[in-house]
């Protein structure tokens, strides 16, 4: 792996000085030791946090407006979250599986995680309908609002990773893979995944204390 | 982001094997170091007419489509204002309803700011150039740019089918305020501004495929020998401003996202309890001023994604036609990364008279006008460079001499605006929008005629004809000049701005309103002028004088392609490799006077290069 | 040839601004209130970048004709020049110092109100303005959008003792007295507005559910007129009233004549039945 220079140190080169110029002309073009892919998973996540921080905002100044009255929490968020969680965990298996080369884990794995993914967003939907059918509606009051934004945000972010965890799925099932791609597609799902698990983490910890 | 189980792992084979071939010391000994192949550059190698021209994988084809529909896009926007002049110019005419009036000046604004310049710079000179600049043989991503731009065309039909729905489109100003923009009172208030606010989400998800690109790209994908600091200041500036972007148009989507749900579901982000139309609606609580603080913490950021663009570009092409490296490189790429920090701390000098906490006004006076700074860094190292140069007063000079005179000029009365106190009685008139079309309408312009003056042989192989290119500069230059200098002045007497028609104030002499006049005839001869320049367009890319390779004498690799235009691949069989920065112009020593990045210290006879 | 004919327009530019700003019989309206400040810190400004603009601008048109192209001429080379720049720096910064300290100064003048101004309340409708004085008590009655009806047009608490005196002018032009400081306190019952009067200078935005503000002292009488300066939907350019800044004596004929809340009430027959209504709200 190449040494990473500090932002700094690279905004003070002089490029057109000679002995400058034999450093650089060494350089292979890369800023940084990973792979694109990874950067791009990096930055959509960047990206994500951003749009989630100013919802946390947006909904922190308008909490302190007086008609503000929090919602009730359905205990079957809390079973949503342990699944969130155990599919987390599951995915670091997956990677564990998957850095070993052990196909048959790295299958069954990959199942697992599709299934609580898939359960814990059908979990989500059912929330919504026992909180509609009790007369939460995002109308009434702005902290069911947010509460629904929150949750299909989330829910949306969690069927764009779904959608990568088909493509790799259905790659590894016909077989016509090579190795480390497959390796690296599973690491940076699993690195969203956790990503997902701590977004989910903050708004929850969020609505709850509020 | 579909293609990253494409990736392919880099290999060992990537790090460079004969480190021990450079010889300290002397420049001499470093020639030949191998090209470097990026084994995860995916390549889309098309087979049909489709693939190749419309759903097209190519960075280069992909900027010419982000640009065409941008300008396309662009054109609406200036007969929008044509339209407005008129109205202010000749009330008496009934040219316009009030309603239709505000639905212009709505949709002016937003065209021009995000689906014509942000489009232009970012989509169009950013897919054109990155990777020819950057020694890449296309995109880091090719399949999620093709989609990118999918969705920036997606995002304008949304938008122009606004003009077919029922009420039109949405007449809120392109600022969007809630309460009025989802209430009656407004045009467009329900089917007009749910497109709008479509139609930008639409935008936002679609730049940001494309912005993931940009960036990657530059970072990852440059050819060997290609560090940061020896990239051109296009890049410099394309880069920062698609940081900035991917930072700042959340801030717009979590705004839209929220302002949707207050006008189709009637909660109440933004809608406080209010009376419309002598009812009272079910709105309780929301806070109108959270959207403006989230807008503007876009629409600040949003004014420099338009400005670092240009400012890169009129470097290189300053530099490159005065025959002179750039002034000051290095300070000029801290300032770039500087505006482009800063600008998240600006955001509420948009919002001094806006009934926010007035203490907010010292903390945003000051760090607007710190940004003046390293801005006015940025035009001395202009002129500075022209300084000693050997200027040929080519047509992308002629555009660059006319940004800075009018970016100087709007820059200037930004320092108005941003000092809190002045502000106060020059809020809303037309001084803001003459500085706002000064520093970012027509000064960016400026730059995109004289970027495309530039690289249009890079696209077409053709040069744009001299004569008409000049006779569309004068026109542009010195007539939007016109428009915008006397607009100041009605500032200053203190007619407000979007007003749809300024009767009898006893305050208002005459003479201003006859100033509309001048100001309208001058829009419309620089509106009509244009159709020169898209004259010139088609008729030089079919039968324009062909251009050699590397016409203007650039140092850059974009011109340093085996063929031009550059091919699929666009560097042939083997990546450059790259041995200077971009600016090696009349360097002491050097036979001729340019020496273009992939010449080996070798091939350049004694070339000396001073210290500093 | 060329070069030359460039620099001279290029000169022509500024040449022709600078006489534009000379004989424009275009500037701003008498200042009428005590924001003169307003008026010098843009002065200052003015001739602050006018002269930045003047110098850039000519330098760069000296430039472009002492350094047009010469096919043996060799552009200098030289990367930076550290002095130079940093020269420029500290001046510019210094330029920026000189423009925005008295900025704060008066800024911090216009956002503290002194404690004898009389309050003055400014509501804004979608397309119009009313105003409200306190009566002798000197004290604003509480409001709120949701008492808004017929009746009790200002949304006044009628629970509240102290807006029973309050002075309100539904129709009509608001009247000062000069030489006496007064903070308008700006409500807004549907969209933004913005209360401007040109020869006050200042402004502010009226923003439904707050109160915003700001203060002046009229220091001429005459009769003004009042613009709405934020966007407020298809009749915004129509929102136009009427200042009247009086002498004390006129000032006081005029406010005798005006009517309190509690009078206003009475006309507009207010029964048990729609106080009671207006208990049930609460």
């Amino acid at each position: 792996m190449k040494k990473e220079e500090g932002i700094f140190k690279i905004l003070s080169q002089k490029p057109w000085e000679a002995s400058q110029a034999v450093i650089d002309n060494d350089h292979d073009g890369k800023t940084f030791g990973i792979s694109k892919a990874k950067l791009g998973v990096r930055t959509i996540m960047t990206v994500s946090t951003v749009i989630f921080s100013l919802f946390i905002v947006a909904y922190a100044d308008r909490m302190l407006i007086h008609d503000w009255r929090s919602m009730p929490e359905p205990w079957l968020l809390w079973v949503n979250t342990a699944v969130l969680i155990m599919n987390s965990y599951f995915f670091h298996n997956v990677k564990i599986s998957a850095d070993q080369n052990n196909s048959k884990e790295i299958k069954r794995g990959l199942y697992t995680v599709g299934l609580l993914a898939y359960s814990f967003l059908i979990g989500q939907i059912i929330v919504w309908y026992q909180l509609l059918s009790l007369g939460y509606f995002a109308a009434s009051n702005v902290a069911n609002a947010f509460f629904y934004l929150f949750t299909a945000l989330h829910g949306l972010h969690l069927l764009g990773g779904l959608y990568f965890w088909g493509r790799v799925t259905s790659k590894f099932l016909k077989g016509n893979y090579k190795l480390p791609s497959v390796q690296h597609a599973i690491e940076l799902c699993a690195i969203y995944w956790h990503f997902l698990l701590f977004v989910w983490l903050v708004l929850f910890g969020l609505m709850l204390f509020t | 982001m579909s293609d990253e189980f494409e990736h392919k792992i880099e290999t060992k084979a990537d790090t460079i094997a004969d480190a021990g071939s450079v010889t300290s010391g002397s420049t001499a000994g470093i020639d030949y170091v191998p090209a470097h192949e990026r084994p995860d550059q995916e390549l889309y190698h098309s087979h049909s007419w489709w693939t190749t021209y419309v759903f097209s994988q190519d960075a280069k084809y992909i900027g010419i489509q982000y640009a065409l529909t941008a300008i396309g896009t662009g054109l609406i926007g200036l007969v929008l204002s044509w339209m407005m002049r008129l109205q202010l110019a000749f009330p008496g005419l009934g040219i316009l309803e009030p309603s239709s009036y505000y639905q212009f000046i709505t949709m002016h604004g937003m065209i021009m700011v995000i689906y014509l310049l942000t489009a232009l710079f970012l989509g169009g000179f950013g897919n054109l150039l990155i990777p020819l600049m950057c020694g890449a043989r296309d995109m880091a991503f090719p399949y999620v740019n093709m989609i990118s731009y999918w969705a920036f065309l997606l995002a304008v039909i949304i938008l122009l089918a606004s003009f077919f729905v029922p009420g039109g489109p949405t007449g809120a100003g392109w600022t969007l305020y809630p309460p009025q923009a989802i209430t009656s009172g407004t045009p467009g208030s329900s089917a007009g501004i749910v497109l709008m606010l479509i139609s930008l989400c639409v935008f936002v998800a679609g730049f940001t495929m494309g912005g993931l690109n940009y960036i990657i790209t530059m970072l990852q994908s440059r050819a060997r020998g290609m560090t940061l600091m020896r990239l051109p200041l296009t890049c410099w500036g394309i880069f920062t401003a698609t940081v900035l972007a991917l930072l700042a148009f959340p801030a717009l989507l979590v705004g839209c996202i929220m302002m949707t749900l207050d006008s189709l579901l009637g909660t109440s982000f933004f809608m406080p309890a209010m009376i419309s139309m002598g009812e009272h609606l079910s709105y309780d609580g929301g806070s109108p001023l959270l959207f403006q603080h989230l807008f503007w913490f876009f629409g600040h950021p949003e004014v420099y994604i338009i400005a670092l663009p240009a400012f890169g570009i009129i470097s290189d092409l300053i530099s490159v036609h005065a025959r002179k490296n750039i002034f000051g490189y290095r300070m000029m790429v801290w300032a770039i990364v500087g505006i482009g920090a800063l600008s998240f701390f600006v955001w509420a000098h948009h919002m001094y008279v806006s009934g926010m906490t007035p203490w907010f006004g010292y903390f945003f006076a000051t760090t607007t006008l710190i940004i003046a700074v390293p801005t006015a860094i940025k035009v001395y190292n202009w002129v500075l460079t022209l300084w000693r140069g050997n200027i040929q007063l080519t047509l992308p000079m002629l555009f660059s001499l006319a940004f800075i005179v009018t970016f100087v000029n709007g820059g200037l009365t930004g320092i108005f605006l941003g000092n809190v106190t002045v502000d106060v009685p020059l809020s809303d008139t037309y001084f803001v929008v003459a500085h706002f079309h000064m520093v970012m309408g027509i000064a960016p312009i400026l730059v995109v005629f004289g970027a495309i003056y530039h690289w249009f042989p890079l696209i077409t192989g053709r040069m744009l004809n001299e004569g008409m290119g000049r006779i569309h500069f004068w026109i542009t230059f010195l007539g939007s000049y016109a428009i915008y200098f006397p607009m100041h002045y009605q500032g200053f007497v203190g007619v407000p701005r979007r007003y749809f028609e300024i009767y009898d104030s006893p305050y208002i002499a005459t003479s201003t309103l006859h100033l509309n006049v001048f100001i309208t005839i001058a829009a419309l001869i620089v509106g009509a002028a244009q159709l020169v320049f898209l004259f010139n367009l088609i008729y030089s890319a079919r039968a324009g004088e062909k251009s050699e390779k590397n016409p203007w004498k650039a140092n850059s690799l974009e011109w340093l392609t085996p063929e031009m235009p550059p091919g699929h691949g666009n560097f042939g069989k083997e990546l450059p490799v790259v041995y200077r920065w971009a600016y090696d112009f009349n360097v002491p020593g050097a036979d001729k006077d340019y020496i273009p990045q992939t010449v080996p210290p070798s091939e350049v006879r004694s070339a000396k290069v001073e210290k500093t | 040839m060329f070069p030359l004919i460039v620099a001279h327009i290029f000169v022509l530019i500024i040449v022709a601004s600078v006489a534009f700003h000379f004989w424009s019989p275009w500037w701003w309206t008498p200042v009428a209130s005590n924001w003169g400040g307003m008026d010098d810190t843009i002065l200052l400004t003015f001739w602050v970048t006018g002269a930045v603009f003047i110098a850039v601008c000519l330098f760069m048109a000296y430039c472009i004709w002492r350094y047009r192209y010469q096919k043996d001429r060799k552009a200098e080379y030289k990367p930076e020049d550290k002095k130079l720049e940093f020269h420029l720096t500290w001046l510019t910064t210094l330029g920026v110092i000189v423009m925005l300290a008295p900025g704060l100064v008066v800024w911090h003048k216009y956002v503290t109100v002194p404690e004898d101004a009389l309050n003055v309340e400014v509501v804004a409708y979608q397309w119009g303005w009313k105003y409200r004085l306190p009566g002798e008590d000197d004290i604003l009655g509480k409001t709120e959008i949701k008492f808004i009806s017929d009746e009790n047009p200002f949304g006044l608490n009628l629970k509240d003792p102290n807006g029973k005196d309050d002075i309100l002018v539904d129709s009509g032009d608001l009247h000062l007295q000069i030489d006496k400081p007064v903070k308008f306190l700006l409500r807004s019952i549907d969209v933004l507005h913005n209360f401007y009067v040109p020869q006050f200078r200042g402004k502010m935005d009226m923003v439904p559910g707050h109160v915003t503000y700001y203060w002046l002292t009229p220091i001429r009488t005459g009769d003004f007129e009042v613009l709405c300066a934020e966007f407020c939907g298809v009749g915004h350019y129509a929102m136009r009233g009427r200042v009247i800044v009086d002498d004390e004596k006129n000032y006081n004929q005029w406010l005798a004549q005006q009517i309190t809340f509690e009078k206003m009430l009475a006309q507009n027959k207010i029964d048990n039945k729609s106080l009671k209504l207006v208990k049930n709200i609460e």
